[in-house]
């Protein structure tokens, strides 16, 4: 049988390569030929570094031969145009930062690179990772691979479709509040959200500094162990980022879930929820515990104030974050501008896309001089009751299952002129931002039309072995019939 | 009417550290513009702050100089507000949890001692340099995150003078703590005015003016006199006084309105989340508290106890720690610690003085000068030759006792030598002799000055005088 090497599996095809069936080279260019086929219509990057994914893919090659592979040698992987990779363009989809070539890599970028693996290309996203579709992005539109006229979700919409499309072996996304998952939901794909502080921020374009963590998106539980494993760990260059050991996560994957115990949140089911979500979710709980594992049901009685909260405390600190785009050292620059404020304003006003300008003034509102208290300072104590609630649950479960989206994907365009509605989708994945604990989406079922639905296995912080191996276990035993 | 003036200061002081508050770079003055930057002083895109704790040390180390308390506990801020020389837009700085609260600082000179209470002292990074050229302005990053320490007093200056003093006895302490380089000139210590005044007897303060950015202390006095002067007016005439930023400008002595305080910035200060909280181990801040060195008043009392000089003397000699150090090194070595307190006191603060020198890299050392006071103590030196070879030492450097040696200038005091000469000088000056035999008291002085000038200034003149007098008494 001839092997589709578009379509593998990171694991599958690190074993090939180890076996010398095939080489990175190879991989790469099968994947540059899929890219030249499929990608015009999928939108899923924004660049592609053929030439240098060749250059790493041939020294990939050539440390394999020297016996000096590394854990993902060879791996060709997708970035999100939100990561600095030096030498490349970091456009987070915005004109803002036209003309910006990164001078340095993002921590995770360095990890990935030490372990042998190829940089193919940057994917488009929400700009600065501000949406859940992919439609902010001042770049380009991504469809969905699996049904066209829908979106991919977002803001790693391009990461999720170059992976779920066969353009990428895996990805990196981050996820501020369900960007890594929700996605992955949508295209049917794996995602991974670590725990805050648990893989470093250096170098990732910052939209909301507590709540973003990069994490991988690939076609397999295993991968996103696999990935996972290079990504942690303590970084001296960002003072959140956690020192704990990191497991051999891969390794400690098992087949079954005897003496798990997970708990179903009771608030996860929302008004206006599709069926079609509720019922697969349902499945995979019943799969879970036909795997061994007890289910449980946990209460987690602060949800409904989430979506307020993490746009409150969101958007101020993007308003800070994105304070740094003004045209004075890198990026756009107006012209005809009088003085440093025209200069400003003129920059901003040309660079930003309307969701930006939205997030930037509300997160400016809600910091501002009698505003504060009423609106950032409450926030941050309902974070901590979020917070306690998890903590409360995580006291007798080992991690929760729940809906990723209330949801499938949406048509392109639907929720454009609602950004209330595309808010309130975020319902079930921000919550774990702002605990700062860890979530996986894997996907569990199809909507009617083929739509993809995400199982979404949240676990306590640190504990991201906790939810691979419920994911894994479950993903083996639902085996192949909804991917693409 | 009379008017009492509020007077608080807000001044930053650049920390003496090796990289910058958050970042690797070097803290570096006079580099080449843009080259001692980073991702992270450079506020690019994904850059993150990482704490230089040597910063955290200097700041807890100065506050424990002035009696703050150190409650170990304390974080980091985002001060929010739009300007060419801020990387990010927003400086990070600490707002509701310094790293010291409270302390005082005591002004005067021995007479009416005086305590300005300081609020707090936090810990910032500083913001890079505007230049302005014909058709455009550049930015210098090579400051921007240089650590930046600001001290917050209350208003308890009551006078520009007394504010002036303030600053000098801070500059001392911060000099005494090692923790600034404390070079006016280059920008180490700025400082931002506050002065109000109101009615003799109104307990509430007046409405205030801030002055931004005054580096110097001069500066400072000579802002205050006019603005205060200018508000007492403003009363006088039954005017209002604005809250507002002024300028200060040192080249026509005038202050004039710049911001009122409808635009003043909104800086929506949040807690940094690329930051942890700074927790400090009380063992730790006992350590630090341990390492600190004497604070100037004590050392002044000290040096009156120690090397018996005059406390006015001990007082000029603490003012700058390095004199004081450079006091106490040569007084060890030397016999007589207040002949060394003299010759600081006159020879070598008027030279500092005059070739605007700091002592720390005059060539004469402190072993020099105690040398050069051993000589005129044994009186192998007279005075005057002393004075000539401290100039030489002072620009050149050098061993006096080589410099006496080589060029045979010490004092000749062998009786037999100069007595020859003494006896040469009556004989030529008969006549005079004969004068001063007869009891003419200043016809001594000619002959002493034949012989001062025949021994080329060499003779001892106390020998001279007493082996003239031999020459009377024995006939």
């Amino acid at each position: 049988m001839k092997l589709n090497l578009s379509t593998l599996t990171v694991s599958d095809a690190l074993a090939h390569m180890a076996s010398g069936d095939f080489k990175s080279i190879d991989l790469v260019e099968a994947l540059g030929a899929a890219i030249a086929v499929r990608d015009g219509e999928l939108g899923a990057y924004v660049s592609v570094d053929l030439a240098g994914a060749r250059a790493e893919a041939e020294a990939a090659d050539r440390a394999r031969a020297a016996g000096k592979a590394g854990r993902l040698c060879g791996i060709p992987i997708a970035i999100k145009d939100v990561l600095n990779v030096r030498g490349q363009p970091c456009t987070c989809a915005s004109k803002i930062l036209d003309g910006y070539v990164a001078p340095y890599d993002a921590t995770a970028i360095a990890r990935l690179r030490a372990e042998g693996a190829v940089f193919l290309g940057r994917t488009n996203m929400d700009e600065f990772a501000m949406g859940g579709s992919t439609e902010n992005s001042a770049i380009k539109r991504t469809r969905n691979p699996r049904a066209l006229d829908r979106v991919p979700g977002g803001s790693s919409g391009g990461s999720a479709a170059a992976v779920a499309g066969g353009l990428a072996l895996a990805a990196l996304g981050t996820d501020t509040g369900g960007s890594i998952r929700q996605p992955a939901a949508f295209c049917g794909c794996v995602g991974l959200k670590p725990s805050y502080g648990r893989v470093s921020r250096y170098g990732l374009t910052a939209f909301a500094s507590s709540l973003d963590q990069i994490g991988p998106m690939t076609r397999t539980v295993r991968d996103a162990a696999l990935l996972q494993e290079v990504l942690s760990g303590a970084d001296p260059m960002d003072a959140t980022c956690v020192e704990t050991p990191v497991p051999p996560y891969a390794a400690q994957l098992t087949e079954d879930l005897r003496g798990m115990t997970l708990g179903v949140p009771a608030e996860y089911v929302v008004e206006g929820m599709d069926p079609a979500v509720a019922q697969a979710v349902q499945h995979a709980v019943e799969r879970c515990r036909d795997l061994g594992a007890r289910i449980v049901e946990v209460k987690l009685p602060h949800t409904m104030f989430a979506i307020a909260t993490y746009y409150i405390i969101g958007t101020a600190e993007a308003s800070a974050n994105l304070a740094r785009f003004d045209g004075v050292r890198y990026g756009l620059r107006a012209t005809g501008a009088t003085d440093p404020l025209d200069m400003y304003k003129r920059t901003r006003a040309a660079g930003f896309g309307p969701e930006v300008k939205r997030r930037i003034i509300l997160g400016t509102y809600v910091l501002s001089s009698g505003y504060h208290d009423a609106y950032y300072l409450k926030a941050q104590k309902v974070r901590t009751l979020i917070r306690r609630d998890f903590e409360q649950a995580f006291a007798s479960c080992d991690a929760l299952l729940t809906p990723c989206t209330p949801t499938p994907a949406f048509r392109m365009g639907e929720k454009t002129q609602d950004p209330l509605q595309m808010y309130l989708g975020d319902i079930f994945t921000v919550t774990a931002n702002l605990a700062g604990i860890c979530g996986l989406s894997v996907p569990c079922g199809v909507a009617p039309g083929g739509l993809p639905i995400g199982l979404q296995i949240l676990g306590p912080a640190m504990k991201e072995e906790n939810i691979l191996r419920v994911g894994h276990a479950y993903e083996v035993a639902r085996g192949d019939q909804w991917l693409g | 009417m009379n008017y009492r003036i509020d007077i608080g200061l807000e001044v930053h002081v650049q920390l003496k550290t090796r990289s910058k508050m958050f970042c690797g770079c070097e803290v570096r003055v006079g580099a080449e513009p843009n080259t001692l930057v980073c991702p992270v002083c450079l506020g690019y895109p994904g850059a993150m702050p990482s704490m230089n704790g040597e910063a955290v040390r200097l700041t807890v180390r100065t506050g424990l100089m002035i009696g703050s308390t150190i409650d170990g506990f304390s974080k980091f801020d985002r001060k929010s507000y739009f300007y060419p020389d801020m990387p990010k837009n927003y400086q990070i700085s600490q707002y509701d949890r310094p790293l010291c609260d409270g302390g005082a600082v005591l002004i005067g000179d021995g007479g009416v001692a005086k305590t300005v209470r300081i609020r707090r002292i936090h810990l910032e990074e500083d913001v890079a340099k505007n230049t302005h050229f014909a058709a455009a302005s550049g930015v210098d990053f090579n400051r921007a995150g240089t650590p930046l320490m600001e001290i917050v007093t209350q208003p308890d200056m009551h006078s520009p003078e007394e504010a002036f003093a303030f600053l000098l006895a801070l500059k001392q302490i911060l000099q005494y703590a090692d923790v600034s380089h404390c070079n006016l000139e280059e920008g180490n210590i700025r400082c931002d005015v506050n002065c109000s005044v109101r009615p003799e007897g109104q307990e509430a303060l007046g409405t205030k003016t801030e002055h931004k950015n005054l580096n110097t202390f001069k500066g400072v006095l000579n802002a205050l006199k006019v603005e205060s002067e200018r508000q007492i007016a403003v009363l006088n005439r039954g005017g209002k006084i604005l809250q507002e930023t002024r300028r200060w400008d040192a080249d026509t002595g005038e202050t004039a309105a710049m911001r009122s305080k409808e635009d003043a910035h909104d800086y929506r200060y949040f807690p940094e989340p690329d930051l942890m909280p700074v927790v400090l181990a009380p063992a730790e801040i006992e350590a630090w508290r341990a390492a600190l060195p004497e604070m100037p008043a004590v050392r002044r009392a000290r040096l009156v106890r120690d090397y018996g000089i005059p406390d006015y003397d001990a007082g000029v000699l603490v003012a700058d720690k390095a004199v004081g150090d450079y006091f106490e090194a040569a007084a060890k070595l030397a016999p007589n610690a207040k002949l060394v307190s003299n010759w600081m006191m006159t020879e070598m603060l008027r030279l500092l003085g005059e070739t605007e020198r700091d002592i720390r890299t005059v060539p004469i050392t402190p072993a020099a000068l105690a040398a050069l006071v051993c000589l005129t103590e044994s009186r192998t030196i007279n005075s005057n030759t002393a004075k000539d070879i401290f100039a030489e030492l002072f620009e050149q450097g050098g061993d006096p006792e080589a410099i006496v040696r080589q060029r045979g200038l010490g004092q000749v005091s062998d009786a037999s030598a100069i007595g020859m000469i003494v006896d040469e000088a009556i004989a030529e000056n008969i006549k005079v002799f004969d004068d001063y035999r007869n009891g003419k008291v200043a016809a001594a002085k000619f002959i002493i000055g034949q012989v001062m000038k025949k021994s080329k200034g060499k003779a001892d003149p106390q020998l001279v005088m007493k082996l003239l007098d031999a020459r009377v008494a024995g006939g």
